[in-house]
């Protein structure tokens, strides 16, 4: 084990708990304040919509519209099976079968 | 009396870890072909396998991980700029903190500080969507934590020792399943005009900001756009009524 990457291990630890920590930390004595709590209500919308747009639209680093792009049509298949089903495992199958039948064509 | 109270309490505890063990297994196998690869990367890096399970077991941060063990492959040791980076990368973990704050923020102190280690983009989607579902409840984020962390490392390992084996899982198409069951998290969650609003928002900024900003910016800018817009809207809506 080198020092080197040891030390670079310890850093990343550290930096990433901060973010995880950072915000329940601040606001333990204080309390979420009205303004934010409003604010944060969409978080949960627009943090996975920002997740999983672009992993289906760009899934190799650029804008791919087209029947090429397999990420792009098991991810309209598995929307549609998720809003019909509301199931995950439903929507996983579905979507992995079109994944690996688009990948053998 | 106690007893048998005692006991119904265990069991709503067992079916509440059973609901999370359910919920939380596709999202799991989503988790196993990254973790795969981050074995693998960490060799080609020329990193030791002990250094690239050590970074799992503490990081565990998938993005930052990947980011880090390439930076290092291409020979950038730098503590600043590898510190700045991860920084940067993680720094959505900050609006997903405060996102989960006003439940967490009521529980004992070592707790929310033992949670925050784990408080992934998996483990955060799963718990809000429980939030949303029927309410918070702290064994089932705590099981889901748990699973995500011991599957991450132990899929690390497991690439660490096929290492040269086998080719990079990620060219399978096994990494759509990461996608796909935050799908099924997301589309309860449109029930109402702002939210959809809120996702059309989203999907045009994340879609723009990927194509021209490094990173994972694109994540937290087409949150913050969005999330904001859909707080204001709602605060209209409040002043309307």
């Amino acid at each position: 084990m080198r020092s080197e990457v040891l030390y670079i291990i310890i850093g990343m630890t550290l930096v990433t708990y901060f973010t995880r920590f950072g915000a329940l930390a601040l606001f333990r004595f204080t309390g979420v304040p009205i303004w934010l709590n409003r604010w944060l209500k969409y978080v949960p919308v627009a943090i996975l919509t920002s997740l999983i747009i672009p992993l289906l639209l760009l899934p190799k680093g650029y804008l791919d519209i087209s029947l090429h792009n397999h990420y792009l049509i098991a991810g309209i298949v598995a929307a549609f099976v998720a809003y019909k089903s509301r199931n995950i495992i439903v929507t996983l199958g579905l979507g992995m079968s079109v994944m690996f039948i688009l990948k053998l064509l | 009396m106690l007893l048998s109270n005692l006991l119904s309490g265990k069991n709503e505890l067992a079916e509440e870890v059973w609901v999370a063990l359910r919920e939380c297994t596709p999202v799991v196998l989503g988790v196993v072909p990254f973790g795969i690869t981050c074995g693998i990367m960490g060799l080609t890096a020329k990193m030791s396998g002990i250094e690239t399970i050590l970074m799992s077991v503490f990081v565990f941060a998938g993005a930052s991980q990947f980011i880090g063990i390439t930076m290092l492959g291409a020979g950038i040791t730098g503590w600043g700029i590898l510190m700045f980076t991860t920084l940067l990368v993680n720094l959505r973990h900050l609006i997903m903190g405060s996102s989960l704050a006003p439940y967490m923020v009521r529980l004992p102190f070592p707790l929310q500080a033992f949670l925050a280690f784990f408080l992934t983009d998996e483990a955060y989607a799963l718990t809000i969507s429980r939030i949303h579902k029927t309410g918070y409840s702290v064994p089932y984020q705590l099981t889901v934590s748990i699973v995500l962390y011991l599957v991450w490392v132990l899929s690390t390992v497991t690439g660490v020792v096929l290492g040269g084996y086998i080719s990079d899982p990620l060219t399978w198409g096994l990494d759509f399943a990461m996608p796909a069951t935050f799908l099924v998290l997301l589309i309860p969650l449109l029930a109402d005009r702002i939210s959809l609003i809120v996702f059309g928002i989203a999907a045009v900024v994340s879609v723009f900001a990927a194509l021209y900003l490094p990173g994972k910016w694109y994540i937290i800018i087409a949150c913050l756009i969005a999330s904001l817009i859909g707080g204001l809207l709602e605060g209209d809506s409040e002043h309307a009524q």
